[in-house]
């Protein structure tokens, strides 16, 4: 199967998928790292990707969504961002309003803290 | 071969000649840049990272690409 077949297969048969360099319990990359932690804080069920075992994924990604830089996050098979976003939409409460839109099942209280944390 | 922050200003300035642009960083290989344009409302920020990236003309490109990481802010003016 060719990795465009292999992408368009992961991110259709998972709910959340994050492509990331490492993996969610060893990202290998400070970006990688920043969106899988609020993953797992938000206890978020989805499937990791390392696109450091695979250099076809690794350029495959890039190829599939257009966009230039990893970690990207997939739900219900739509590329919603990178690192930046994914950080953006966190505090501002979109990532909540997105997860609950699609049925992804996440930690309310665990995502009011990261923006409490956050607060200025 | 890193960049400099002018150099990336230069290249957001041909694509977005009109916004407000700060790139920082130092090691010109992990830089930050924000990009306040008019041509950003109405878009969502995949849109709007999208085109910055594509202003940036492949320096992202690949193994080689010049510029490893750009932690990018971008918006429409208030």
């Amino acid at each position: 199967m060719s990795a465009q077949d292999q992408i368009k297969e992961t991110v259709s048969n998972n709910d959340v998928v994050l492509f990331m360099k490492g993996t969610k319990t060893m990202p290998q990359c400070g970006f990688s790292s920043r969106v899988a932690g609020v993953l797992n804080f938000m206890g978020v069920d989805y499937n990791d990707v390392n696109v450091l075992a695979d250099e076809e994924l690794r350029q495959g990604i890039k190829d599939f969504s257009d966009w230039p830089t990893i970690p990207q996050l997939y739900i219900k098979g739509e590329f919603v961002g990178g690192c930046d976003i994914i950080t953006e939409m966190t505090l501002s409460g979109e990532l909540d309003t997105l997860f609950a839109d699609n049925g992804v099942k996440f930690d309310k209280d665990a995502a009011d803290k990261i923006r409490e944390a956050n607060a200025e | 071969m890193p960049m400099t922050t002018h150099e990336i200003e230069e290249l957001l300035r041909e694509s977005f000649p009109d916004a407000q642009i700060a790139v920082g960083g130092d090691d010109g290989v992990h830089m930050s840049a924000m990009v306040i344009d008019e041509s950003f409302r109405g878009k969502n920020r995949v849109q709007q990272q999208r085109a910055v990236y594509a202003a940036l003309k492949g320096k992202m490109d690949g193994a080689n690409g010049e510029l490893h990481a750009l932690a990018l802010t971008t918006k429409a003016p208030e």
